[in-house]
C-alpha cells in the first residue's frame, strides 16, 4: 500500500503535468475539456484519499526534494492537520472539477480553454502544496503560485474593466498579506537561533524558543497576512469584488477552499509553531471573528448581486471559523485541553462544512448564471419551474448555511455554541462575562443568515419571473454540473447526520495540537448520539432528527392521502385587483428593508425617492424613481484615505519628472557628487 | 408499577398532539372572557381542524412543490420537537436527540420553510410576511440564546431533561438570575409564537399581520396542518418554559402514580400559564413593526442581566 505522502505527491504531479500538457491538446477541444477536468478530479480524489489516511492514522510523514535554494531544499510534510486540509481541498476539487466539465463549455469558442485549464490545475496544485510545504521558502512559493493562478482566473473575462479592477485589488491585498507572512517567517527564523537556512524549515520553527514579544510579533504578522487572504473584516474588501467576476467554478474553489488555506496557516502558527501563548491572542482572534461574522452577514443581506452576496457570506463564515479558533486559543492558554479540543474541532468542522456548502452554493449560482445570464437577483424569480434539479440542490446549500438541522452547518455551529456555553469555566472574571455575549452575536449571525437565504431562494427560485427576457428560454443545466452539485449536496447531508464519525476521524488533530481527544466523550453513546464533553451537558442526534422528520412527514402524507381530496389549480388570488403583474412581487431590496432600517446605521445607506409629475396632469404623479446605494463603510474609512495618500505622494514624487534633458543630467551629477562624498 | 421509557415517549407524543388543540381552545376561552365576548367551546379547534381536513384544496397555478411540501414538513418538525421535551417524565429515550439550542434551531426549520412558502406564489402579502418574520426572528434569537445560557448556567447543562432533573430536586428559592431569564423568556416566547404585542394571531387580512400573511394562500388539509402545528408550537413553548423555570412535579421515572401527578400538575401549570399570557395579550396593543427592536432589545437586556446576576450573586 503506497504511503499517503506518495499519493499526495502523485496528485500534485498529475495536476502540474496537466498544466504543462493542456496546450498540446488545444486543437481538439471536445477531448481537451473532459480529459483535463476528469484527470484533475482524479488528482483531487487522490488528495482526499491521502488526507483521509493521514488523519485517520495520525501519522506524520516527511520528505525533502533536492530542488529549491542551495542549502534549503524543498521540505514536504504530511501530518493530520495538513491531511485534513488536503481533504477539504481535494473534496471540493473533485466536485468542482466534475462540475467544470459542463460549466466551461459555456465559454467554448469565445475564450481560450487552455488558459482556463492551465491556471485551474496550477491553482489546485498550489493549494495542495501550501498545506504540504514544510519550510518557509517552499510555503511562500506555493502560496504565490496559488495567488498568481487565481489572479489570472479572476481576470479570465478580462475585457471588462470591472474584472481587471477586481483582480488588481485582489492581487494587491494578497501581496500585502504575503509580505506580512514573509516577515513573520523572518521573525521566527531569526529568533530560532538555527544557523543559515535551517532556521527557515518548519522543524526549526517548532523548536524555536521565542520571547513573548517576538512570539506576538510573529503571530500577529502571520495573522494579518492570513486574515488578508481569508477576507477577515476589515481586510475583506477584495473578496466581494473578486468572487463575483471570476467564473463560477473558480469562485466555488476560491471561496470554498482557498480562504481555508489561511485558516490552515493560522492553526499552524498558533498551535504548531508557537504552542504557548497568552489568552489575549485568542481574544483578538475571537473579536475579529465576531466582527467578521456579524458584519459579513449584514453586508450580505444588503446585496442583490447573487455572487457578491455569497462572497460576503464567505466573510461571515470565516468569522465563524475564527470564533472557534479564538475560543480554542483562549481555552488552550488557560490549560484547558479538552475545551480547547472542542472549540478546535468546531472550527475545523466548520471549515469542512463551509467548503462543501459554499462550493455548492457557488456552483448553484453558476448554474443560474449559465441559464439566465444575469447576476442581479431583482431580475430573476420562479426558476424552480425552469430548473427543477438545480433548485432543490441549491436549497440544500441554503439550509446548510443557515445552520438548520439536520444539515452540516448546524453541527459545527452547535459545537461552537457548546464551546461558548462552557466558557464560564474560565478562571477569568472579565472573560466569563464577555464571552457569552459573543454567543449572542453568533446567534444573531445564524438568524440573519437564515433571513438572507430565505431572501436568496425566495427571490431567485420562487415567485414569478421578474426579468425582461422571456423565461421560456431558460433551461436546466447539463448533467455534469448537476452531478457536481449533487455530490456536494449529499456531502452536506452526510456531514450533518454522522458528526460522530467525522469527529472520531479528525480527533488526531486536537490530540496533536491541544493534547486532548474529543471522540471518547463525543461518541460515547455510539454513533447515534453526539455528546461533546458529557451527555449530561448536551447532546444532539442528527440521525434521529432526520429519520424522525422523515417518518412523521411520510406518515402524515399517507394518512391524509387515504381519502384524497381534490386539488384545483386557480389563478393567483389578487384581492380583486385584476392587474397583478410580476413586478408587484417582493424584491430582494424590499425583503431586506426591515433589517436595513433597524441596523442601517452600520452601513453608508443613501436612499432617494423622486416623484416625476405626470406630463398632462402636473398634479398627478407620473412615475416614481427609487435609488438605493449601500456602501461598505470600511472602504471609506480605511482604503480610500490610503489610496488618496498614495496618489498624493506619487504626485509629489512626480514633480521630479521635468522632461528636459538638462534637468536629468543635473540629477545624475548631483547623485555622483553625493555618492563621492559619502563613499570617499 | 412503572411504564417502559418508550411507552412514556409514545404517551407524551400522543398527549401533545392530542391536547394542543384543547390548550389553544382554552386560551381562546380565556381571551374571550377577558374581552367580554362569548367563547366557543374548548373543542372548537378540533372541529376547525376536522373541517379543514375534509375540504378541497385550492392552489395557485404557479405554486411549486415547496408550497405543497412545507405544511407536512412544518407538522413533522413540530411533532419531532414534541417528542423531545419532557412533559411528564424525564425518562425519555429520545430526549437526548436535541438540547435546548438544537430544539430552538428545529423551530428555525419551521420558520425557514414557512417563509419560503410565503414567497412561493409571488404575491405581496406573502413576501411581506416572510420579510417581517425573518427580521423578528433575527432579533429574537440572540435574546433567546442569552435566556438559555442563563438557565444552563444554573443547571450546568443545556440538556432539557438534565435541567429538569437538577432544578426539580433543588429547593424552591427565588433566584434573581432565573427571574430575569424568565421575564426575557416570556417576551421572546410571545414573539416566537406570534402573539400580541408582536403579531396578532386573530387577524386574517390586515396589513400588520406577519404569520398569517405567510400562510394566507393555504387551504384545506395544508392549512389544517399549519394550524395544528401552530397550536403544538404554542404548547411546546409553554412546556419549555415549565421545564426550564418550574419543573417541579415532572416525574423522574415511569412510575404510574408519579406520571398521573405530573399530568395533573402539567394541566394546572398550563392553565395558569395561559391565564398569564391572556392577561398580557388583553392588556397590550400590538406594536408597530419598528418598535419591535426595542421590545426584543429589552428582552436581550433582561437575559443578560440574568447572566450577570448569576455571576455576581450566585
Amino acid at each position: 500500500m503506497p504511503a499517503s505522502l506518495d499519493i499526495a505527491g502523485f496528485a500534485v504531479l498529475l495536476l502540474l503535468a496537466l498544466a504543462v500538457l493542456a496546450p498540446l491538446l488545444s486543437s481538439v477541444r471536445t477531448i481537451q475539456i473532459p480529459l483535463a477536468f476528469s484527470l484533475s478530479a482524479v488528482a483531487s480524489l487522490a488528495a482526499v484519499v491521502a488526507g483521509i489516511m493521514t488523519v485517520a492514522s495520525g501519522s506524520v510523514a516527511s520528505a525533502t526534494i533536492s530542488i529549491g535554494l542551495p542549502g534549503l531544499p524543498f521540505h514536504l510534510r504530511l501530518d493530520p492537520l495538513a491531511g485534513f486540509f488536503l481533504v477539504v481541498i481535494g473534496l471540493m476539487g473533485l466536485f468542482v472539477s466534475i462540475y467544470s466539465i459542463g460549466y466551461v463549455k459555456g465559454y467554448g469558442g469565445v475564450r481560450s480553454m487552455t488558459q482556463m485549464i492551465c491556471f485551474y490545475t496550477l491553482f489546485l496544485a498550489g493549494m495542495l502544496l501550501v498545506v504540504l510545504a514544510d519550510d518557509a521558502y517552499f510555503f511562500l512559493v506555493a502560496w504565490e503560485l496559488m495567488a498568481a493562478a487565481s489572479y489570472f482566473l479572476v481576470m479570465y473575462e478580462d475585457e471588462k474593466g470591472e474584472n481587471r479592477r477586481a483582480a488588481f485589488l485582489y492581487l494587491l491585498i494578497a501581496h500585502v498579506g504575503a509580505l506580512a507572512i514573509l516577515l513573520a517567517f523572518g521573525v521566527m527564523a531569526g529568533q530560532s537561533g538555527a544557523p543559515g537556512f535551517v532556521g527557515y524549515t518548519f522543524n526549526a520553527m517548532r523548536s524555536a524558543q521565542l520571547s513573548s514579544g517576538w512570539a506576538a510579533a510573529a503571530f500577529f504578522l502571520a495573522f494579518f497576512g492570513f486574515a488578508a487572504k481569508a477576507g477577515v473584516i476589515p481586510l475583506h474588501v477584495w473578496l466581494p469584488e473578486a468572487h463575483p467576476v471570476a467564473p463560477s467554478n473558480i469562485s466555488a474553489l476560491m471561496s470554498g477552499v482557498m480562504l481555508k488555506t489561511s485558516i490552515y496557516g493560522i492553526c499552524r502558527f498558533a498551535f504548531d509553531f508557537i504552542k504557548v501563548f497568552p489568552w489575549w491572542w485568542g481574544g483578538v482572534v475571537l473579536a475579529l471573528g465576531l466582527l467578521s461574522a456579524v458584519l459579513g452577514v449584514l453586508y450580505a443581506l444588503m446585496q442583490h448581486d447573487l455572487k457578491r452576496l455569497l462572497a460576503y457570506h464567505s466573510v461571515e463564515n470565516i468569522g465563524i471559523i475564527l470564533i472557534g479558533l479564538g475560543l480554542s486559543m483562549i481555552f488552550a492558554a488557560f490549560q484547558m485541553p479538552t475545551l480547547a479540543a472542542l472549540a478546535l474541532v468546531a472550527a475545523l468542522y466548520h471549515t469542512l462544512n463551509h467548503a462543501v456548502f459554499k462550493g455548492l452554493l457557488f456552483m448553484g449560482a453558476g448554474a443560474v448564471l449559465h441559464a439566465t445570464h444575469v447576476r442581479n437577483m431583482e431580475e430573476m424569480g420562479g426558476l424552480i419551474h425552469r430548473m427543477p434539479w438545480t433548485a432543490p440542490l441549491f436549497l440544500v446549500g441554503c439550509v446548510s448555511i443557515s445552520a438548520l438541522p439536520p444539515f452540516n452547518g448546524f453541527v459545527s455551529e452547535w459545537l461552537t455554541f457548546q464551546a461558548f456555553l462552557l466558557s464560564p469555566a474560565l478562571p477569568h472574571p472579565l472573560l466569563k462575562l464577555l464571552i457569552p455575549l459573543g454567543a449572542a452575536l453568533l446567534a444573531l449571525t445564524g438568524a440573519l443568515a437564515a433571513a438572507c437565504f430565505v431572501k436568496v431562494f425566495g427571490v431567485v427560485f420562487l415567485g414569478q419571473w421578474r426579468g425582461h427576457q422571456k423565461p421560456e428560454r431558460i433551461h436546466e443545466v447539463g448533467p455534469s454540473m448537476l452531478v457536481g452539485m449533487l455530490l456536494a449536496a449529499i456531502s452536506c447531508l452526510l456531514l450533518g447526520i454522522f458528526p460522530t464519525w467525522v469527529i472520531g476521524w479528525l480527533d488526531t488533530i486536537p490530540e496533536q495540537l491541544c493534547g486532548a481527544k474529543l471522540a471518547e466523550s463525543a461518541g460515547k453513546f455510539g454513533w447515534l448520539w453526539l455528546t461533546p464533553i458529557a451527555h449530561e451537558r448536551a447532546s444532539y442526534s442528527g440521525p434521529v432528527v432526520f429519520i424522525g422528520i422523515l417518518v412523521v412527514v411520510a406518515v402524515t402524507w399517507l394518512l391524509l392521502h387515504v381519502h384524497a381530496t381534490s386539488v384545483s389549480r386557480v389563478p393567483i388570488w389578487d384581492c380583486g385587483f385584476v392587474k397583478l403583474t410580476p413586478r408587484m412581487q417582493y424584491t430582494a431590496s424590499a425583503f431586506s428593508m426591515p433589517i436595513r432600517r433597524v441596523l442601517g446605521f452600520l452601513f453608508a445607506v443613501r436612499e432617494q425617492v423622486e416623484i416625476v409629475p405626470h406630463t398632462n396632469h402636473p398634479a398627478l404623479p407620473g412615475s416614481l424613481q427609487y435609488r438605493l446605494r449601500i456602501r461598505d463603510r470600511f472602504w471609506n474609512w480605511l482604503y480610500a484615505p490610503q489610496g488618496d495618500a498614495a496618489y498624493w505622494v506619487a504626485r509629489q514624487v512626480g514633480r521630479l519628472q521635468q522632461g528636459r534633458i538638462q534637468i536629468y543630467l543635473l540629477y545624475s551629477f548631483v547623485t555622483l557628487i553625493v555618492l563621492l562624498v559619502f563613499l570617499g | 408499577m412503572s411504564l417502559h421509557p418508550f411507552a412514556i415517549e409514545l404517551l407524551q407524543f400522543v398527549l401533545l398532539l392530542g391536547l394542543a388543540p384543547a390548550f389553544a381552545g382554552w386560551v381562546k376561552i380565556l381571551k374571550c372572557r377577558a374581552q367580554g365576548r362569548t367563547a366557543p367551546g374548548i373543542l372548537q379547534p378540533y372541529r376547525d381542524i376536522r373541517r379543514l381536513f375534509g375540504k378541497d384544496i385550492v392552489l395557485a397555478e404557479n405554486a411549486s412543490w415547496i408550497f405543497r411540501f412545507t405544511p407536512y414538513l412544518v407538522f413533522g418538525v413540530t411533532a419531532v420537537a414534541a417528542g423531545i421535551i419532557p412533559l411528564l417524565s424525564v425518562d425519555l429515550p429520545l430526549s437526548a436527540t436535541a438540547d435546548v439550542i438544537a430544539l430552538v434551531m428545529l423551530f428555525g426549520i419551521v420558520r425557514f420553510f414557512t417563509a419560503l412558502a410565503g414567497m412561493d406564489i409571488g404575491t405581496a402579502f406573502g413576501g411581506m410576511g416572510s420579510s417581517r418574520e425573518m427580521m423578528i426572528a433575527s432579533l429574537a434569537e440572540p435574546a433567546m440564546l442569552m435566556a438559555v445560557f442563563t438557565v444552563s448556567l444554573a443547571s450546568n447543562s443545556s440538556s432539557l431533561t438534565q435541567m429538569v432533573a437538577v432544578m426539580g430536586q433543588a429547593e424552591f428559592a427565588i433566584r434573581p438570575s432565573l427571574a430575569f431569564a424568565l421575564a426575557a423568556f416570556i417576551m421572546i416566547a410571545l414573539a416566537e409564537t406570534g402573539r400580541i404585542p408582536v403579531d396578532n394571531p386573530a387577524t386574517h387580512l390586515e396589513l400588520t399581520m406577519v404569520h398569517e400573511a405567510m400562510i394566507l394562500e393555504y387551504s384545506g388539509r395544508h392549512l389544517a396542518l399549519f394550524e395544528w402545528a401552530g397550536m403544538m408550537k404554542l404548547t411546546i413553548f409553554f412546556a419549555l418554559g415549565i421545564a426550564a423555570f418550574s419543573p417541579w412535579g415532572i416525574a423522574a421515572d415511569g412510575d404510574i402514580g408519579a406520571l398521573l401527578l405530573a399530568f395533573g400538575l402539567l394541566v394546572f401549570k398550563l392553565a395558569v400559564g395561559a391565564l398569564i399570557m391572556v392577561l398580557i395579550e388583553t392588556g397590550l396593543a400590538k406594536m408597530r413593526l419598528f418598535r419591535l427592536p426595542e421590545y426584543l432589545g429589552s428582552a436581550f437586556l433582561l437575559a443578560t442581566l440574568g447572566m450577570i446576576a448569576f455571576f455576581i450573586l450566585e
